[in-house]
């Protein structure tokens, strides 16, 4: 990465690994299809050719390449699950709906570096069958879809897509879906109805796993833009070789999208697990603004639980004996912070320092679940619309502290009983809020508190008769 | 409003051209999945979708209306009613909202004149300035928390927004349209 400049104020911190933001903000680069070629682009498809579908996908799994979009769930595995005996069309789609709060990567790959993933696709396609795939794309990218589709005509124009792709036998087209701005098509079987032009109303798993049951109901490969992206990167550098980033069972590198209250918000390509929280927050970031303190932070999108930062855990040991974690020392991979009780997510960290009051920012959240619920099942439909009622009384002054009880029953009475991760999605944030914040909602509740209005305190009056 | 805005709706050959070449993107009997697309050609074309509109897309894709408009009724990016000319959408979610994405909504309707009193999130998100020019609606997370507070004006992308820069936002699109400019 020597002969690498980057744009001024935008070099990569000392920490970080570039593999997938190596041409991101990089001097002299351009999305044109011409400098990705110069660079090198597109060899690694030439080199996936000369491989067995199936061997590619044994280095992605390899590899340990686990996918990026939200659920951490290993690729290659993924890609297995397509019926052996399948005599359907296969689809591959990229989820490019990046629509979960707080992570804002795919943005850049597809505005700065559109081939690195259509070459990423094609491997991908390649390795699971597939002569049909689509871009499933957020409404909210206008520019990126005209990037996309001029990448995708460059690249049909150089035979990287089309029939007979550099002379393998291999058929492949790419299309661009727009969505229109409905975070539930980031789940992915809302995202195939929409695809299919209904409404996204999630399918249930099972049976509908896309793996088998896809789009129009044939095997159906959706990944996330980045988990893509390393696909290209497996196939250059070899899934042994891959693996030997990051750490164990969380290999690679990943792309931290850190938001909020640190001096130096931004995306961050690390490896994974090699940087704790707080280095990340502290030295990459900058550490809090001047004459603040870090409250709260929320490690993988607005859907992961919140962490309280004079947190400390009890982690168990690969060999069965515990040991004691404070917040600060946390490694940024999967397993770790989803043995903290939260999760690693979409890689989008959200701050909240001391100047933030807890009760606005659950209710923010509240806010955009509400909004958000697809409405297909009761316990979500109503129950994001109850918690967002009672979230709004407390930010106004007008709740009692049975309300911090009745929100917390709520939550509980959605977690799990619904189509699909939405759910636990909404929440999560509320349940991890209201028990590592309880103290601080019930003061805002409470009789005495500065914040009550004059009714709800008539009200308490009456309750406490 | 009136509609000095937007062109009434009319298919002209090259925008049908446009919808069947989106059309032949997908399996022959799956022609229902270009019911996006061809609404984001309806939308981007003539600001918003109408009966006639949702007509169209459903005969061109052996539909019935009512398959059309369920769709069109559920998408926050699809539109009934006309936007101003330039919609200005502020992303309100976590990370836009702690670097001050509703002091700039607040700013943006000051200095467009435009009452967002009557505006909810579902059912009436749009609210439209006097003179139809601006419109604002908030927006969730438009996928850039780090640069915040965010907003789409049409299709042009700005970060960093902060309130105090709310009118040199407006003077690009069009200064002597808004009130306060006027005033
Ligand atoms: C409510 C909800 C929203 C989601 N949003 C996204 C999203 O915006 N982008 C994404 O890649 N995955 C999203 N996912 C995860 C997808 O369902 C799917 O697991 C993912 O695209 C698979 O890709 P991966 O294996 O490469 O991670 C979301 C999941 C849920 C439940
Ligand atoms: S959990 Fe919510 S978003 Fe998911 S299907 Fe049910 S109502 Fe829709
Ligand atoms: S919170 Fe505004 S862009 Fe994500």
């Amino acid at each position: 990465m020597s002969n690498i400049t980057y744009l001024p104020g935008k070099e990569p911190d000392a920490r970080e690994h570039r593999l997938i933001f190596k041409n991101i903000d990089r001097v002299g680069w351009d999305n044109s299809i011409d400098c990705y070629i110069k660079d090198g682009g597109y060899e690694q498809l030439k080199k996936a050719f000369t491989m067995e579908p199936q061997a590619i996908t044994n280095e992605v799994k390899t590899a340990g390449l686990r996918g990026r979009g939200g659920a951490g769930f290993p690729t290659g595995v993924k890609w297995g699950f397509i019926p052996p005996n399948n005599t359907k069309p296969v689809y591959l789609i990229c989820n490019c709906d990046e629509s979960e709060p707080g992570t804002f990567k795919d943005r850049y790959i597809v505005h700065q570096d559109p081939h690195q993933l259509i070459e990423g696709m094609v491997i991908s396609a390649f390795a699971v069958g597939a002569n049909t795939a689509y871009i499933y794309i957020r409404e909210e990218f206008p520019e990126a879809s005209e990037i996309l589709e001029k990448a995708i005509e460059d690249a049909r124009e150089k035979n990287f897509l089309g029939d007979d792709i550099l002379g393998s036998g291999f058929n492949l087209e790419i299309y661009l879906h727009r969505g229109a701005g409905a975070y539930i098509c980031g789940e992915e079987t809302g995202l195939i109805e929409s695809l299919e032009g209904k409404r996204p109303y999630p399918r249930i798993k099972p049976p509908y796993f896309p793996a088998a049951l896809g789009l129009y109901m044939s095997p159906t490969i959706v990944n996330n833009v980045e988990s893509l992206c390393h696909v290209k990167h497996i196939i250059g550098m070899g899934g042994d070789e891959y693996a030997k980033l990051g750490t164990p069972r969380n290999t690679g590198t990943r792309i931290l999208c850190v938001s909020g209250d640190v001096k130096k918000p931004g995306y961050y390509e690390v490896e994974v697990g090699k940087i704790t929280m707080g280095e990340l927050l502290n030295d990459v970031c900058g550490g809090p603004k001047d004459g603040r303190s870090f409250k709260a932070v929320i490690p993988g999108g607005s859907s992961a639980k919140i962490m309280r930062c004079e947190e400390t855990y009890q982690i168990k040991n690969p060999d069965g004996s515990q040991r004691e974690l404070s917040f600060y020392d946390i490694p940024m991979d999967f397993d770790t912070i989803a043995a903290c009780g939260s999760m690693a997510g979409s890689g989008g960290v959200i701050v909240m320092d001391d100047s933030r009051k807890i009760s606005w920012v659950l209710n923010n959240i509240n806010h955009f679940y509400a909004h958000e619920s697809c409405g297909q099942c009761t316990p979500c439909r109503e129950g994001s619309m109850w918690m967002r009622k009672i979230s709004d009384r407390i930010v106004n002054g007008q709740a009692t502290p049975e309300d911090v009880q009745t929100l917390e029953d709520v939550a509980y009475q959605i977690d799990g009983r619904t189509v699909c991760a939405f759910g636990e999605a909404a929440s999560w944030p509320v349940e991890a809020i209201i028990s590592k914040f309880r103290d601080e909602l019930e003061a805002e509740t409470s009789e005495k508190n500065e914040y009550l209005s004059e009714e709800a305190k008539r009200q308490l009056s009456f309750i406490n008769l | 409003m009136d509609n000095t805005t937007f062109p009434p709706f009319a298919i002209t050959p090259e925008i049908d051209a446009e919808a069947n070449k989106r059309i032949s993107q997908y399996p022959e009997d799956k022609k229902r999945s270009a019911v996006l697309p061809l609404l984001h050609i309806v939308q981007h074309n003539f600001g918003f979708i109408n009966t006639e509109a949702t007509e169209w897309v459903a005969s061109k894709l052996d539909l019935e209306p009512m398959q059309v408009h369920e769709v069109v009724s559920f998408y926050p990016g699809l539109r009934e009613h006309s936007p101003g000319k330039y919609h200005m959408r502020v992303c309100r979610t976590l990370s836009c909202a702690m670097a001050g994405s509703e002091e700039l909504m607040e700013r943006l309707c000051e200095l467009t004149g435009i009452d967002r009193s009557q505006s909810d999130s579902h059912h009436n998100p749009i609210a439209v300035s006097p003179c139809g020019q601006w419109s604002v609606e908030f927006a969730e997370c438009l996928a850039s928390c780090g640069t915040g507070p965010v907003c789409l004006v049409n299709d042009d992308f700005h970060e960093a927004v902060n309130p105090d820069s709310a009118q040199e936002l407006l003077n690009k699109y069009g200064k002597a349209d808004s009130p306060a400019a006027n005033s």
